[in-house]
């Protein structure tokens, strides 16, 4: 655990850059094409292209891979399946990944068994992509086909209660009171159940892998796509005995990953086995339709039972969900939590179970649990306000939890109630006739809805370098991801502000595992964790700093401890008297050092943890417009209210929120992966059938931020912004839908023939 | 009651593979010549032969614009494009739109925005976004986002996107109405005033 410094007070000069809506460093980079994702690095030497095959089945046993005809084509270099992989590390705990489920990880080529459809059954490595893909479409393979099951609704009989596995799972809280006779005996009650199928994450830059075969033993610099190099870097050493630098892997950009890229996906396990074996460069790029074989947001029956008192007190809260794993890992998420955090109620019952199918194990997806979550709790909220009569604004401000009702903690800090205030008053609320179908425009029906989130903030543990050299450049680098976040930006921003100096000045790097570890981008914990680390290192720099300059002759900071000193734009001064000050290039020039350097890290606070509850929040308001005739939906206007501590970047922060609303817009009136039973497969697995807004569906979108000071959830007093924007969006939109049709949808995607 | 499926070629008589040929293609002012398959796209030429990658590969079926290219001027997904066709004529790529030292204005206006995120789809919707400035047709709010509908952002920059089109199509005389950020400052606590 680092020691934390208290800031000292600063004046605002340039320097001054934590809180500004500052342009990202690397935007001039991604939109003039120079930016590097993962299948864009260049390699020494030739590059051979693998493409994989996927299994057409979704349960059997594979039975004969042609290869030879195959293989006779000039060009085509090698083929690998179950039948000449080599062999490997053989326990489940060399494959399991620092984020995955409990069970045992899926192993590509391992065996001729089909687990699921879609799974990858070959890799057919060519001289060109042209090549590899046409060897890839005419390798015949024959299989035994055995009946699967991927139907949840016919599994329910044999769903078990969820067990612990996962780093980070929360079991549902304990029952409180008497669920069952509150229920029965309270005058207002309602109950219903809600339903989505499984969605898929879809990041527009497809899974890739280039490995430069260095030549040089085992050595590789392998490019690729992740939320966390360090993560897959960990995952191969252990499978193919690879040491650090070996197994050197980089991530500098990455097109999106909204949680597909948590866990290393196959195609760098078969990148790297393919360049073991033919100690050859090659590049494996999955297809859109491969997108869809590696998890997804699990299809999800909840069920929801709520009672309140006359006074619109909430007296039951029921909340029970149950969605699918694969046969092989337990995968779980946070679902039925969030109800028991937002809402006091006396009497409680909570309940999640699990069901296997022969699919892929679910993964993580933005906000996963809570959007699932928050798009029932939110909506039969709505649904329990209507039944006692209350606003549903006015509901939440009656049922609101000024601590943690689950396990009677203090929140550090939870402005949920500014939100609604403020983003009702955005909204202008007080405008609103409840009758539903009261608002007109035309033959257009209107509805506004509201809707509240909840989500978690949570450090992990992350590490930092800071390195100041004598022309006064400070270069900082963490082996984290910014798949968009915002994250070489706002750590330039936190290195600038601790040493006050320019940004130009400043130089964040990441991505590279020769770089300090960083835990995996999601849980919106990186700007939180990886920045209390660059803090970290950066006052180091700063304390080695002030002791350089004390050596100096008649040095003016003479007897000034580092707590009381400043660093503001680029002087070294005391807090007491600002007229004693060093100028750093001064402070380097006389000390004769080429650079300086300092480590920094940062993690959780146990004793913090165990005494509060840290959440972000967010209230979220819509307008919809339905046409009467015709049942289409468009969304002409969100506010969407978020309290997550300090924001860093108001720019990036903000637009975090822009894509958590167009996410949560997507979910409620869109994506659905379409699952056929008979088949066992994922039919619309591409981007024309699969579907995710365009900018036509997008309209006005008000983003307020509700600063929060907490410096116990982080040391920086920051929560993160990526996941908390996407919360209440769905059942905003789900509540406005009732607002204008009258009627009560509880399952998504919100499409026009669920209103006919 | 074994059932046994077999995965091969719809077509039995799959075609065979054809030599590669020399292909010569003028991008962003510059004549490459290439030997590449007859059945490579121009999406796959420029980015695995011409080492030009800011053209991105989203789908590669044509569903998703982040493939999109500028050719005579006008916008094409370069993922349905066979690059034997572009033979002769003018393609533009968005390394030819400007460099990360010396941004177009469009590219400016999308940093200056924030108008992405990952960043994957970006230049093709820049691309798209200076195709469309070229046709001349569109000018209101809702016009730009109907024909800047067949580039999927993933990461929803849409507003942002409309406001940096919007600011170039009209010389940043214009006012988008899609959306603010307001922020409300921390409360004030006794630590805090104290100072
Ligand atoms: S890659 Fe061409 S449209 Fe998607
Ligand atoms: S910026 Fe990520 S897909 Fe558009």
């Amino acid at each position: 655990m680092s020691q934390t410094i208290a800031t000292p007070p600063t004046v605002r000069l340039d320097s001054d850059v934590l809180g500004k809506p500052i342009s990202r460093t690397d935007g001039p980079a991604k939109v003039s094409g120079a930016a590097k994702y993962a299948a864009e690095f260049g390699v020494t030497g030739p590059l051979w292209y693998g493409y994989i095959v996927s299994s057409p089945i979704a349960k059997g046993k594979i039975t004969k891979i042609h290869a030879d005809e195959v293989l006779a084509i000039p060009g085509v270099q090698h083929i690998f399946s179950h039948e000449n992989v080599p062999s490997l590390a053989w326990f489940d705990r060399n494959y399991k990944d620092d984020v995955a489920p409990g069970g045992s990880p899926f192993r590509p080529l391992h065996e001729p068994e089909i687990l699921f459809s879609l799974q990858p059954v070959a890799l057919v490595v060519a001289d060109t992509f042209e090549l590899a893909r046409y060897a890839a479409s005419v390798l015949r393979i024959e299989y035994d086909v055995e009946k699967h099951n991927t139907d949840l609704e016919a599994s329910i009989g044999e769903a078990y209660d969820a067990p612990r596995g996962k780093t980070g799972f929360m079991p549902p809280p304990k029952p409180k009171g008497d669920m069952d006779k509150a229920y029965q005996e309270a005058p207002h009650k309602i109950a219903g159940e809600y339903i989505h199928r499984a969605q898929h994450q879809n990041p527009m830059e497809m899974f890739a892998t280039t490995v430069d075969w260095l030549g040089d033993g085992k050595k590789m610099k392998i490019y690729d796509k992740t939320q966390g190099a360090p993560n897959v870097q960990q995952y191969l050493m252990k499978i193919f005995s690879l040491s650090t630098d070996e197994a050197r892997v980089i991530s500098k950009f990455t097109g999106g990953g909204f949680g597909s890229g948590l866990r290393p996906q196959y195609q760098v396990f078969l990148a790297v086995m393919a360049a073991l074996e033919l100690k050859h460069s090659i590049r494996v790029v999955m297809t859109r339709t491969q997108m869809f074989s590696f998890g997804h947001r699990p299809h999800t029956l909840q069920k929801l039972r709520l009672a309140t008192d006359d006074l619109g007190q909430i007296q039951a809260l029921e909340h029970k969900a149950l969605h699918e794993t694969s046969q092989f890992e337990n995968y779980t998420e946070t679902i039925v939590n969030w109800a028991g955090v937002l809402y006091p109620s006396p009497n409680t019952n909570f309940d999640y179970q699990l069901a296997k199918l022969d699919v892929y194990s679910p993964l993580d997806m933005r906000a996963p649990g809570a959007a699932t979550g928050s798009f029932a709790l939110e909506s039969a909220i709505d649904e329990m306000a209507y039944a006692a009569n209350v606003d549903p604004l006015d509901f939440r401000l009656r049922n609101y939890s000024y601590e943690d009702p689950i396990e009677n903690k203090p929140f550090t800090s939870k402005r949920l109630d500014d939100c609604l205030h403020e983003g009702a008053a955005r909204f202008g609320w007080d405008q609103r006739n409840p009758e539903p179908r009261s608002m007109r425009d035309g033959n257009q029906l209107v509805g506004w809805g509201v809707a509240a989130g909840c989500w978690d903030a949570s450090m992990q543990k992350a590490a930092a370098k800071a390195v100041l050299s004598a022309d006064g450049h400070l270069t900082v680098s963490s082996a984290t991801n910014d798949q968009g976040a915002g994250t070489y930006v706002i750590m330039t921003q936190m290195a600038a502000q601790t040493l006050g100096l320019p940004m130009k000045q400043v130089t964040f790097n990441l991505g590279d595992t020769n770089m300090p570890a960083a835990p995996v981008q999601g849980g919106s914990w990186t700007a939180n964790s990886v920045g209390a680390a660059v803090k970290d290192a950066c006052q180091g720099i700063g304390k080695k700093l002030l002791k350089l300059a004390q050596k100096m002759d008649n040095s003016p900071l003479a007897g000034v401890d580092f707590e009381d000193a400043q660093f503001v734009d680029g002087y070294i001064r005391a807090n007491e008297d600002i007229t004693r000050s060093v100028a750093i290039a001064d402070i380097l020039a006389a000390s004769g050092e080429e650079k300086i350097e300092a480590d920094g890290k940062a993690g959780p606070n146990p004793i913090n943890m165990l005494k509060y509850s840290m959440h972000s929040h967010n209230a979220v308001f819509v307008e919809v417009k339905v046409d009467e005739d015709l049942g289409t939906i468009h969304v002409t206007r969100v506010v969407n209210a978020v309290a997550a501590g300090r924001i860093m970047n108001p720019k990036t922060a903000r637009s975090q929120v822009l894509g958590g609303t167009v996410w949560g817009l997507s979910m409620a009136l869109m994506e659905e992966t379409y699952l056929n039973n008979e088949l066992g497969r994922f039919m619309n697995h591409n981007y024309a059938e699969y579907h995710i807004p365009v900018n036509a569906d997008i309209h006005k979108i008000d983003v307020i931020f509700v600063e929060e000071q907490d410096d116990i959830a982080s040391p920086i007093g920051v929560k993160g912004v990526g996941e908390i924007g996407m919360l209440g969006v769905a059942a905003a939109i789900a509540n406005a839908v009732y607002h204008a049709t009258g009627k009560r949808v509880r399952e998504l995607p919100l499409t026009s023939d669920k209103l006919l | 009651m074994s059932q046994t499926f077999i995965q091969e070629p719809l077509d039995k008589a799959a075609p065979h593979v054809v030599p590669a040929q020399a292909v010569t293609l003028n991008v962003n002012g510059e004549d490459h010549t290439i030997q590449i398959a007859p059945w490579t796209s121009l999406l796959d030429a420029l980015r695995e032969y011409l080492n030009l990658t800011g053209t991105k590969k989203g789908c590669d079926h044509g569903q998703c614009g982040a493939c999109t290219v500028l050719v005579d001027g006008k916008r094409i997904n370069s993922c349905l494009a066979l690059a034997t066709v572009y033979q002769g004529k003018k393609i533009q790529t968005i390394e030819g739109l400007g460099a990360e030292d010396n941004l177009s204005p469009l590219q400016q206006a999308f940093v200056d925005h924030d108008a992405f995120q990952c960043g994957y789809c970006t230049p093709g919707q820049i691309c798209s976004a200076q195709g469309l400035i070229n046709e001349g047709r569109c000018k209101t709010e809702d016009e730009v986002r109907e024909h800047m509908s067949g580039n999927l952002c993933r990461c929803g920059a849409y507003t942002n996107i409309l406001s940096a089109v919007m600011e170039v199509l009209h010389d940043g005389n214009v006012v988008v109405d899609n959306g603010v950020l307001i922020t409300i400052p921390v409360a004030p606590t006794k630590a805090s005033s104290a100072e």
